[in-house]
């Protein structure tokens, strides 16, 4: 599998996250019993009802019969991962294109919203034709949302989806252990 | 309108009823009668059957018939709809489409219960997305009871109010036997049948006028009486500074309300991964930004070529624009082409209404069943499948909707979604984005965040001139009015923000750093993602 090699080069900080994983997981059967045993993903509703578990699903993708004590690992997890560079790297990717990218689109939306009913005259002034600024700033309206959603997609795919991947599938095997260890 | 025109709608029309209660069958053959089934229709989903299905939910008769008819009356200002309506999608697909396919399950309040206490967040969360479904609904209903007007003619006010009964019995038959497959399918082919006929009325406009855009707006502005001011923006909203806010108040509204629509999330849930949810909302871009395009002809063309006046007698608000527009390019009332033009635009604005109007049920009776019920089931109450609840909430909210519907069929339906949308903007986008991105986030925050945008956005729509006050109005006999504008936007949606950050500031409750840790690794990763 390649997985490995992507995520050490991607984000630098795999090998070290996978030992401080294994660190963490130990203690998890010496864990005291009552400490928060909320479950975030399905609470106290999931067991009254019939037919929320999807029958014959992969145990990693449903986490719901989740044992009480396994709570806080999970949360350890959950925290170590976020605190990896990998992740550090993944976010800072996603977050990097889309703050600026959505302030822009929406500056230039209500931009384009206040100039239509505060400066009608300007709006109304003629282009080539019949086409005039308003209409030329509209249709500008649905090109450069073609453009960023194409953009925004060859992104996320080029720079983000692979690393995304290796954690997911990094946090479910953690998480698995974690699960595995209790039950 | 002649026999002619009835005969041949009706029997498309039945057609496409034969067809999708055909599909409704033969998905719910080997039904598994699972919640994973019922409400993501297994997850199963393509990423470009998705993507058509988003496009079918989402272009609904407002579209079709509301937009072209409100560029047909007041030329450019029309246009301003389709321009918010399609710009939205990009705070969908770079905020909300991957992040919610990571974390949630079903609703809207999947994702924000994930990181708070659970009952009263699904409570608050259910209540705004069965009222926003609610709003949404009766538009449709409104669209429906429309079309059936020009169909059978001015006479037919009971024939309306039956169209509207049946068709919120069909919605209901399609929901409750087929779920998420079924209603998916149905959008498919709605889509379908929606993009062909208005490419068709497109081609047909732009071959009128062999291909000369500059010759159609010309040809529009001067029909209109209002000449080149029907082709700059202020001819509905121009007129003082109330209604200049109105506008702008609608424009927030639309750009930020889409994000927050429980048919629109609920979609995503529908593909196997988040990266499949983002190519399904890049399909839906694609054709939803298509199908405005042609709106837009399809607007001016109904001014160049029917003229303002005969679209303003049929229907005050403009709904029956598109309708008349194919039945004088087929050659006019009286031809071959016109007849059957005419009955396949109206057989598809039915097939419309009828898809777009299960998407929303399905939705918000998931709202009901999943976070409603479960939240306000007594604790030794008898027990009964989520499903099952599921099913009796889909008729329920058929009947409030149906109800709503008929008491409402006077007002243009472009702007009834805008209302929506307002709704939408104000309790369920700002709890939403701050669930996923604010670190120090608590229950009682999303809570606020709930309701303080929800409540603001009723209250004002209520004391707005939409109600009462005028002779437009739902009740025109009394005067309660006291807020100047007839979209509430502009201040519902800052309050919800507010309302969530200032819930969260001053609530003792710690924020739990682990739970969003796990909402954050989620969502980015898809980590433990059903």
């Amino acid at each position: 599998m390649q997985l490995s090699n992507d995520r050490a080069r991607s984000g630098g900080g795999g090998p070290e996250r996978a030992r401080e994983h294994r660190e963490v997981r130990p203690p998890v059967p010496e864990e005291p019993a009552g400490v928060r045993h909320d479950d975030p993903w399905f609470g106290a509703l999931a067991p009254d009802w019939p037919g929320t578990e999807p029958p014959g699903a992969p145990a990693p993708a449903v986490p719901a019969p989740r044992q009480e004590p396994a709570r806080d690992a999970m949360a350890e997890v959950y925290l170590a991962v976020q605190r990896s560079a990998a992740f550090q790297e993944v976010r800072s990717r996603y977050r990097r294109f889309v703050v600026p990218a959505g302030i822009g689109f929406f500056l230039w939306y209500v931009a384009y919203v206040v100039a239509a009913t505060t400066a009608p005259g300007f709006m109304a002034r003629p282009v080539v034709g019949a086409v005039n600024v308003a209409l030329v700033a509209g249709l500008g309206q649905f090109l450069t949302t073609f453009v960023l959603a194409w953009a925004y997609a060859r992104h996320a795919r080029l720079r983000r989806d692979r690393a995304a991947l290796d954690l997911r599938w990094d946090t479910q095997e953690l998480t698995r252990g974690v699960k595995g260890g209790t039950s | 309108m002649s026999g002619n025109h009835q005969t041949l709608a009706l029997v498309l029309f039945s057609v496409f009823i034969a067809v999708t209660l055909g599909i409704t069958t033969w998905v719910s053959r080997n039904r598994h009668g699972s919640a994973e089934e019922f409400y993501a229709g297994g997850r199963l989903f393509s990423p470009m059957e998705n993507g058509f299905a988003i496009a079918g939910d989402y272009m609904s008769a407002a579209s079709f018939l509301g937009i072209s008819g409100l560029i047909a009356l007041f030329g450019y200002d029309g246009l301003l709809y389709s321009v918010g309506f399609l710009v939205a999608w990009l705070v969908v697909l770079l905020l909300i489409a991957e992040l919610v396919r990571n974390c949630g399950r079903f609703t809207l309040a999947d994702v924000v219960a994930a990181r708070m206490s659970e009952r009263p967040v699904r409570i608050a969360a259910g209540a705004s997305s069965v009222i926003v479904s609610i709003f949404y609904l009766v538009a449709q209903m409104v669209g429906a009871g429309s079309l059936v007007a020009l169909l059978l003619g001015r006479s037919g006010a009971a024939a309306q109010v039956w169209t509207v009964i049946g068709v919120g019995a069909l919605m209901v038959i399609y929901v409750s036997l087929g779920g998420m497959r079924a209603t998916t399918w149905i959008q498919i082919v709605k889509a379908v049948l929606l993009l062909g006929g208005t490419v068709a009325l497109t081609v047909l406009v732009l071959v009128r006028f062999h291909g000369d855009f500059d010759r159609l707006l010309l040809t529009a502005a001067e029909r209109s009486g209002h000449g080149i001011d029907f082709l700059a923006p202020g001819l509905k909203y121009g007129a003082d500074w109330t209604s200049r806010f109105d506008f702008i108040s609608l424009g927030l509204a639309l750009v930020l309300g889409t994000a927050g629509l429980p048919h629109i999330l609920s979609r995503f849930y529908t593909v196997p991964t988040a990266r499949a949810a983002r190519r399904s909302v890049v399909w839906s871009i694609g054709l939803i930004g298509s199908f405005y395009l042609m709106t837009i002809v399809l607007g001016f063309g109904a001014a160049a070529i029917v003229g303002p006046d005969a679209v303003r007698q049929s229907n005050a608000a403009g709904n029956t624009a598109v309708p008349l527009l194919a039945l004088d390019l087929g050659g006019g009332a009286d031809s071959m082409g016109g007849t059957v033009l005419f009955a396949v635009v109206a057989a598809v604005a039915f097939a419309t209404i009828l898809a777009v109007v299960a998407g929303i049920t399905l939705a918000s009776s998931a709202s009901v069943a999943h976070d409603l019920y479960a939240s306000l089931r007594r604790k030794h109450a008898k027990q009964r499948s989520e499903v099952g609840v599921a099913r009796v909430a889909a008729v329920g909210i058929g009947i409030v909707a149906i109800a709503l519907g008929i008491l409402a069929r006077e007002l243009n339906v472009a702007f009834l979604v805008g209302l929506a949308f307002a709704v939408a903007a104000s309790a369920n986008l700002p709890v939403l984005l701050y669930s996923l991105f604010w670190r120090n986030f608590t229950t009682r925050g999303a809570v606020w965040a709930v309701y303080g945008g929800l409540i603001p956005a009723l209250l004002l729509v209520v004391l707005s001139p939409v109600v009462s006050g005028s002779p437009e109005s739902l009740i025109p006999g009394v005067d309660f009015q006291l807020f100047p504008l007839q979209n509430p936007g502009i201040i519902s949606i800052p309050m919800g923000f507010l309302a969530g950050w200032f819930g969260t500031v001053t609530s003792s409750e710690e924020p739990d750093e682990a739970r969003h840790a796990e909402t954050e690794v989620r969502s980015l990763t898809g980590a433990g993602a059903v």
